[in-house]
């Protein structure tokens, strides 16, 4: 793998499929009296966060601190940085600390990128502005795999797998990030959104497009629905929050539509009466409960492959 | 950019026994092609009469087979635990208990070559807790690889007692370990590449020696 | 300083090699074998003699960005490109909506002495789009502003863009407008395309620059005014512009260097070095816009020069600042771009980077063909000089935000003469 984990397009299949092995290899140590490994001993992992995310940050603490790094906590809020410091001083400040790894998220797109010029560490993106979210891509495969993929699964990618994706996609990271992991894993990919949320030049995506949700359904085996905020309703991205909920939002008489073995996703935080009705968000075909235990295995891994032996190959 | 591949092994001039001898994860095809350019010391017949021998043993120093769980080191020591427990079986009439450890997170040379893909740990349902490990490895060189695996069945639980078996034990220890059962003792340079092929992973059972490539 | 100049064997233009001689700041010989005992001599053998280059968009930052540049920084950089005059962008700190502002510009850039510095007067008063600025007193001023813009932002509202059109006629004044619908490009950050999407960046329509251009052609038409558009970006601005003049309507247009060359997928590795203000577009933009300049619906190339300290670019895309610096290296990229990719030949390029924009900005003395009688207002450069990669750190611009920085660009200005007297020779400022 590179150095860096900074967009879903930086894994190849074989790197992917690598992760997700990893993670499933990972996932026993949980059930393991000393829930720990010592692999990442002496190195230290920074979380860098310019944006609010306890779930993630936490997540990527429990993943780095179970795999034996020190992990320091650097939140935007009430540091140097809500004083006016920039973005490479605050990284020049975490190489002379030493970090080995940094994660990121960030309110602007490409700060990884940036960031990944500034420091010899790794660079982990944990979120960029509307950019990339790739270890959220990953943790979806990994959650896709293990309830659809059967029984055997090492080796295997998402080959033939239909996942509909629906909501903002345009102001999606995950959508991102999704789109270019389950391409290149062999998914078939469906975006479901308002023509206002579809992106510019979709038609260049690995996907397909419709408007059509209730139609998608039918013959999908996962439905993945996107937080939809409601500030996009003053920028008249659609009129108002019912009409996107009657048109957009997974309810309970959408999800009876679903083939029998289809499983329902969503990446959180969730807006319960929005995009996804609350009885739908609860019932057994929901795996967003999973998603979350999930990443903290699949970002044991990333970091395990990133920072777990010597450096970069070319 | 590269894909990631479980790990391939250059030969290196410098010394060193703890690399290449154990590597985990599949050997590249110069390896092999180099390693069968080399004598045979163990026939099939032989190793089938080496781990009858050691499942007999076992079975005398842990009182017929009591609490005793086989956990096979990957990659070669996993198909050996299976077959010493089959063996095992037979004699006694009764399973015994067989999984596997894989060592990788615990190595301690990690840092020097880039990450390397996960091998199984399948730890049977009873645990380890008091129980007899016996752990199960074709090749003992530096012992590095069973120091890694100590460690790991650390994490598992707490054995009443550790014990170790090896198809070929080749010298040259840099830790202070040995095993419990040897198939065979086989004294050799640092320069030779002791080789073990069995039929589940190489299509032959068969131990090899040769020299390394320069 | 001896005021007579004797340069030998220089091609005017792009024809054969003639002598040109200079007194008193005047050409007053353009031939072959000119003896002129007393005078200095410049060799220039392989040297392309062309009217002095005139900047109609360049940004000085003085007063109030010193940090960026000063007019004695900025038109050091401008004689080094080969330029012998520039208009001055009005978004300063204060903005230059005064004849005090305007004058102030003005008096700096003669004591600097590199280059006339014409300053351009804002539209509105401070840049706010509400009101109109004392466009009449910036005429009369010392500083004589014929070209006005409010550069930087776009005067959006249509009716004060008409009364700003109608009122400037009383002087022969000109507005130059930075074509760009606010509402439709709130939040943008790069060009809105394939490239954007997939980087995440908001999006920047072709759409609101082009139906600026469209509206206020009509406006122009319908009183009668003249209309320049700044920095035009894309394909379908270029037909509109097209559209316009076959009409018979006053519109004249400019293009930057580095849209005559660069494109969106530029920004893939998010180095807001290529952040700029009409952003970078496509392929198909950049040879519509070379196609334009090649065949006159654009009238001129303007640098836009636009320098920006250190912080200010070295940061997330999002929080960067818009623009690129450009007057060291116009020649050079038009060259590149035009003149070796056979679409515009040595006095199309005089044309297009000194006539034409010294009669859009009424601009005397400037532009003027290189013939007896004319001021001695010259640029000499090799267009075989070996294509040394730009280097932003050796630029007489304080700031080093080129997006070239590294390219191989052909050719070397070798001197400039304002009025007969170097600013620049041997590719070095006399002082």
């Amino acid at each position: 793998m590179k150095r860096h984990l900074i967009s879903a397009a930086d894994l190849s299949r074989s790197d992917a499929v690598l992760i997700l092995d990893t993670a499933a290899e990972l996932a026993s140590v949980a059930g393991r009296p000393i829930r720990k490994l010592p692999t990442l001993r002496g190195m230290t992992v920074v979380n860098l966060f310019y944006e609010d995310s306890t779930r993630t940050r936490t997540s990527f603490e429990a993943a780095a601190k179970r795999l034996s790094a020190d992990v320091i906590n650097f939140s935007a809020k009430g540091s140097s940085v809500a004083k006016g410091e920039s973005l490479k001083d605050t990284a020049l400040t975490l190489e002379a600390m030493g970090a080995d790894a940094v994660v990121i998220r960030h309110g602007a797109s490409g700060a990884a990128h940036r960031l990944a010029g500034w420091v010899t560490g790794s660079v982990l993106n944990a979120g960029d502005g509307t950019h990339e979210h790739p270890t959220q891509a990953l943790l979806d495969a990994f959650t896709m795999r293990q309830r659809l993929g059967g029984v055997a699964q090492r080796g295997n990618g998402l080959d033939g797998l239909r996942v509909t994706i629906v909501g903002d996609v345009l102001h999606s990271r995950v959508a991102r990030s999704n789109v270019l992991l389950l391409a290149v894993l062999g998914a078939e990919v469906m975006l479901v959104a308002p023509p206002t949320l579809m992106p510019y030049a979709v038609d260049t995506w690995p996907c397909k497009v419709s408007y059509d949700l209730d139609a998608e359904l039918r013959k999908t085996d996962v439905v993945m629905m996107l937080r939809v905020q409601q500030e996009r309703m003053s920028a008249a991205y659609f009129p108002t929050v019912r009409e996107y909920r009657r048109r957009y939002g997974l309810d309970a008489g959408r999800m009876a539509l679903l083939p029998d073995h289809a499983i329902v996703m969503h990446p959180g935080p969730m807006n319960r009466g929005v995009e996804i009705a609350a009885e739908v968000a609860d019932s057994p075909r929901s795996t967003i409960v999973a998603q979350v235990s999930n990443g903290v295995i699949v970002r044991m891994a990333v970091l395990y492959l990133l920072l777990g032996g010597a450096g970069e190959e070319a | 950019m590269c894909a990631m591949r479980p790990e391939h092994e250059p030969k290196r001039a410098v010394s060193g026994p703890s690399g290449d001898q154990e590597a985990v994860g599949e050997d590249s095809a110069l390896e092999r092609a180099e390693a069968s350019a080399g004598k045979t010391v163990l026939t099939p017949e032989e190793i089938r009469r080496a781990l009858s021998r050691i499942a007999h043993e076992i079975l005398e120093r842990t009182h017929g087979g009591e609490g005793v769980v086989l956990l096979g080191i990957p990659t070669r020591g996993v198909p050996l635990a299976r077959r010493l427990a089959a063996r095992i079986g037979e004699f006694e009439g009764a399973p015994v208990p067989c999984g596997s450890l894989d060592v990788t997170m615990h190595r301690d040379d990690l840092r020097l070559r880039p990450a390397r893909a996960l091998q199984r740990t399948e730890v049977p349902p009873d645990g380890v807790d008091g129980k007899t490990v016996v752990l199960v490895d074709d090749v003992l060189f530096s012992g590095r690889t069973v120091r890694a695996a100590l460690d790991a069945l650390n994490d598992l639980g707490r054995p009443r007692a550790v014990q170790l078996a090896v198809l070929v034990d080749r010298g040259h220890r840099e830790l202070p370990i040995r095993a419990d059962y040897v198939g065979k003792n086989l004294p050799t340079s640092y320069r030779e590449m002791v080789r073990v092929l069995l039929t589940e992973t190489d299509g032959e059972d068969s131990v090899l020696l040769g020299e390394r490539a320069r | 300083m001896s005021d007579q100049w004797l340069i030998k064997g220089v091609s005017v233009t792009g024809g054969p090699a003639v002598d040109i001689q200079i007194t008193d700041g005047e050409i007053v010989g353009v031939a072959r074998g000119i003896a002129a005992h007393g005078a200095r001599v410049l060799d220039a053998p392989g040297l392309v003699a062309l009217p002095g280059l005139v900047d109609l968009h360049t940004h000085l930052r003085e007063p109030g960005r010193e940090d960026a540049e000063t007019v004695e920084t900025g038109t050091m950089a401008a004689a080094l490109g080969g330029y012998t005059a520039v208009h001055a962008m009005a978004n300063t700190e204060p903005v230059a909506d005064t004849a005090g502002v305007v004058e102030q510009v003005w008096r700096l850039g003669q004591q600097a002495g590199y280059v006339d510095v014409r300053p351009v007067g804002a539209v509105t008063v401070g840049l706010q789009g509400r009101q109109l600025a004392e466009l009449g007193a910036m005429a009369d001023s010392a500083a004589a502003v014929r070209v006005f813009s409010d550069d930087g932002y776009c005067v959006a509202d249509p009716l004060l863009m008409r009364r700003a059109l109608e009122y400037v006629k009383a002087f022969d004044g000109v507005i130059a407008q930075h074509a760009q619908e606010p509402r439709l490009t709130e939040g943008a950050q790069l060009n809105e395309g394939a490239v954007a999407s997939r980087l995440g960046l908001a999006g920047w329509p072709a759409a609101a620059e082009e139906a600026i251009i469209a509206r206020d052609c009509l406006l122009a038409a319908h009183v009668g005014s003249r209309l320049h558009v700044c920095h035009v970006s894309t394909a379908g601005s270029v037909e509109i512009i097209r559209w316009a003049k076959s009409k018979g309507w006053q519109v004249t247009a400019e293009v930057t260097p580095h849209h005559l060359l660069l494109t969106d997928d530029l920004a893939e590795g998010y180095d807001p070095v290529f952040k700029v203000n009409p952003p970078l577009r496509t392929r198909a933009d950049v040879d519509a816009l070379r196609q334009g300049l090649a065949d006159g619906t654009i009238d001129c190339v303007a640098t836009d020069h636009a320098p920006h300290p250190v912080e200010a670019k070295e940061t997330e895309w999002a929080a960067a600042a818009n623009g690129m610096t450009g007057l060291e290296t116009a020649l050079r990229a038009v060259q590149l771009a035009m003149v070796d990719t056979g679409m515009l030949d040595w006095p199309g390029v005089a044309d297009r980077m000194s006539a034409r924009p010294a009669i859009i900005g009424r601009l005397a003395g400037h532009g003027q063909p290189i013939a007896p009688g004319s001021p001695a207002n010259l640029t000499l450069y090799d267009p075989a000089a070996p294509g040394e990669p730009v280097d932003p750190g050796a630029h007489a611009s304080k700031s080093r935000n080129s997006p070239f920085a590294g390219m191989a660009l052909p050719g070397k200005v070798y001197a400039t003469f304002l009025r007969g007297v170097p600013t620049v020779l041997d590719g070095k400022v006399t002082r």
